[in-house]
């Protein structure tokens, strides 16, 4: 038990010291790295509930696909971080007083929950694990039965994803080179080669 | 389980898409052109999807575990989201040709749109509400940006992404904020919870009821969620703006309508502030604003928004009858933009599209046909007597009247009275102005029987308002009655006790 309280303590620990320097450090190169090392270790806190499916995802998609991607476009862009600077300073003021109005009403909402009798009855309970049943199957098995029409739902939103993002980048360029393979392999002997005698010291014409 | 008995409520989706795939790869290895094979079929695939919802319409049937619902409301409102779309896609045909923006995922992306409107009107969930709403709005952003190569359009799209992303967000803090405090998603048992929650309901599921409001106000665009209307409408492709105007926000409203009066009904107390402060901004900001437009798509942005006050009248009411008016409302609502935007269409000169109102000056003399339509749709749109328009105004406002929202009702009347300054302004230019330049024509034949049809109809609606009338008065009947699982919930909930 005191190994999962320190690993517990441990893995929160640094999720927050590095969500902090995701917002603190001054190289955005080095924030996106913070954010993976904040992904890593919310990763190993899904693991000490014993979700291992969640854990495990959240490495492959976030640090493999969706941080990898930022580190791109991160060092891709141009961003004039002085200008950045300049707009924070400026609307500072605005933007505290909203998170201090979002700050006192979340401390109601808290507040109110504790006020409530029966909230402690209404909280939902987690379902309990059944015996014998990998992680990955439960999940598996709520998603395609339970929440089937969801899931169909959440494909056809992907699928309009990626047709927006073809509709809106894909150009069909004039002059552009292609490779196409039919064509080489349909390729004749006599329509490319011609040979031709060269009388010695003569040059081809 | 799901068994196949309960996909059969959501047959009409299922069906749209399928469609949606398979005229994707129709699109794809058709040799040629096939923006008009495509379209020609998105037209097909709605009528039927309407035949089929026709077909399969029942009583009140919740499936997929509680998270689809069909019932009459949802009957009414997706036969008018299929017509509006319909007619969007109809309208655009021509235009894309004309303006080299003929691509087949134009239409296509319109029919998912129009699949998440369907979903997000038999959302039965907060989940499903979700997902329904960012497959509509998803599709909504990449047809604002079509035009990718002008910047107003691209601009139109970032602008509608960005807001729109906002919105969602704060819809989805309500969600989770009454999901905490309610312990549920589902709206029967939501409605179950706040039926027996005696007193004063939780803060938090309060809040979260806010924040949901203030995500779907942005939808609907109701003021003070209205900024991106305008740029969006202006900046957006002329046939793109007609569809904006039309089905996505019948879809909007008619979640706004079924989460306020489901699940929150009993909390009616609680929400009606906010609807009632919401309208009146809507209805007095869309009427002043738009006085000084010069662009016919900002003015009929400006439009939109007071006709979203409008409607949102009767929601206040929170009553059967307020509902009912609704429903009338957004049907007209569909005819009077469906038929004006048809003329915006048309309003080519040389084979270049003109949207400064100025242009229309002295159409009677070059076009009497196209400014009589127009003149009617103008008219209908203030709210003047005999025409379709004034019975809509007409059934929410004495809802409001009924329901003892007397401010709201002089209010909204007032305020009708200076949106018809700009109405009637765009009357006068067509009719006793001199004409600068004729428009092209011809029309095309789709367009002229738009125009004809939404003429007839809002001239003739007074004879024969009985069909629409009945009908939205079944539909609002069903949302209303207490649907049998939260009475049982409630009588559990008592046995408990």
């Amino acid at each position: 038990m005191v190994v999962l309280a320190l690993a517990f303590y441990l893995f929160a620990g640094i999720t927050i010291a590095s969500g902090v320097m995701v917002v603190a450090t001054r190289n955005p190169v080095h924030s996106v790295l913070f954010l993976i090392l904040a992904f890593f270790n919310s990763a190993g806190l899904f693991v000490l509930m014993g979700a291992e499916f969640l854990a495990m995802i959240l490495v492959v998609v976030y640090v493999g696909a969706v941080a990898v991607l930022f580190l791109f476009v991160v060092m891709m862009l141009d961003i004039n971080y002085a200008e950045l600077k300049e707009g924070f300073i400026r609307y500072l003021p605005i933007g505290a007083l909203i998170g201090a109005i979002l700050l006192i009403e979340l401390l109601v909402v808290i507040g109110a929950w504790a006020i409530v009798p029966t909230a402690e009855e209404r909280a939902p309970t987690p379902t309990a694990m059944p015996e014998g049943v990998t992680n990955t199957e439960a999940l598996g098995r709520l998603l395609y039965t339970e929440y089937v029409y969801l899931f169909q739902a959440a494909g056809i939103v992907l699928l309009i994803a990626m047709i927006g993002a073809i509709v809106l980048t894909l150009r069909q360029r004039e002059g552009v080179r292609r490779q196409r393979i039919a064509d080489q392999i349909g390729r004749q002997r006599e329509e490319v080669l011609a040979i031709r005698k060269v009388e010695p010291g003569g040059g081809v014409s | 389980m799901i068994d196949l008995p309960g996909l059969l409520p959501a047959l009409p989706e299922i069906f749209l898409a399928c469609a949606g795939m398979a005229l994707l790869m129709i699109g794809v290895f058709h040799r040629g052109d096939a923006t008009r094979l495509v379209s020609g079929l998105t037209v097909a695939s709605f009528l039927v999807a309407a035949l089929i919802l026709i077909g399969v319409a029942e009583e009140r049937v919740v499936s997929m575990n509680g998270l689809f619902i069909v019932d009459g409301f949802a009957l009414f409102m997706k036969l008018l989201v299929l017509l509006g779309s319909a007619l969007a896609v109809i309208m655009s045909l021509g235009f894309i040709e004309r303006e080299q923006m003929a691509r087949f995922e134009y239409p296509v992306l319109f029919l998912f749109a129009t699949l998440g409107m369907l979903m997000l009107v038999s959302a039965n969930d907060l989940i499903s509400l979700y997902v329904g709403l960012e497959l509509m709005s998803l599709s909504l952003y990449v047809v604002a940006a079509f035009r990718r190569d002008t910047v107003r359009s691209s601009e139109a799209g970032m602008k509608y992404f960005v807001l729109g992303a906002v919105s969602s967000g704060m819809l989805l803090y309500g969600a989770s904020l009454v999901y905490g405090f309610a312990g549920t998603t589902n709206f029967d048992q939501l409605a179950a919870f706040t039926l027996d929650s005696t007193g004063i309901p939780p803060i938090g599921l309060i809040i979260g009821i806010v924040f949901i409001s203030a995500g779907l106000a942005f939808k609907v665009s109701a003021v003070p969620f209205h900024m991106w209307t305008p740029d969006v409408y202006e900046g957006a492709p002329t046939p793109v703006t007609a569809f904006f105007a039309v089905a996505p926000k019948i879809a909007a409203m008619a979640l706004f309508v079924r989460v306020l009066v489901g699940p929150f009904g009993d909390l009616a107390a609680q929400w009606q502030q906010i609807i009632v402060v919401t309208s009146l901004l809507s209805m007095i900001l869309g009427a002043f604003a738009a006085i000084n437009q010069r662009n016919i798509k900002r003015l009929m942005a400006y439009s939109s928004i007071s006709h979203v006050g409008f409607a949102l009248v009767g929601l206040a009411a929170g009553t059967p009858e307020g509902v009912r008016g609704v429903l009338i409302y957004m049907a007209i609502y569909l005819v009077m933009n469906v038929g004006t935007f048809a003329c915006i269409l048309c309003m080519r000169i040389n084979g270049r599209m003109v949207e400064g109102i100025d242009d229309l000056a002295g159409l009677n003399k070059t076009n009497p046909l196209m400014a009589f339509a127009l003149a009617v749709f103008m008219f209908s749109l203030a709210g003047i007597p005999p025409l379709a328009g004034f019975f809509g105004k007409l059934y929410v406002f004495m809802a409001a009247i009924n329901a003892e929202l007397y401010a709201l009702a002089v209010i909204g009347v007032l305020s009708s009275v200076v949106a018809s300054f700009y109405y009637l302004l765009i009357v006068k230019l067509m009719y006793f102005d001199e004409p600068s330049e004729a428009f092209d024509r011809p029309i095309g034949s789709g367009m002229s029987t738009i125009l004809v049809g939404a003429s007839v109809f809002n001239l003739f609606f007074i004879l024969a308002p009985a069909p629409i009338v009945d009908a939205a008065g079944a539909a609002a009947g069903t949302l209303f009655n207490p649907p049998p699982a939260v009475l049982e919930a409630a009588d559990a909930a008592a046995a408990v006790e």
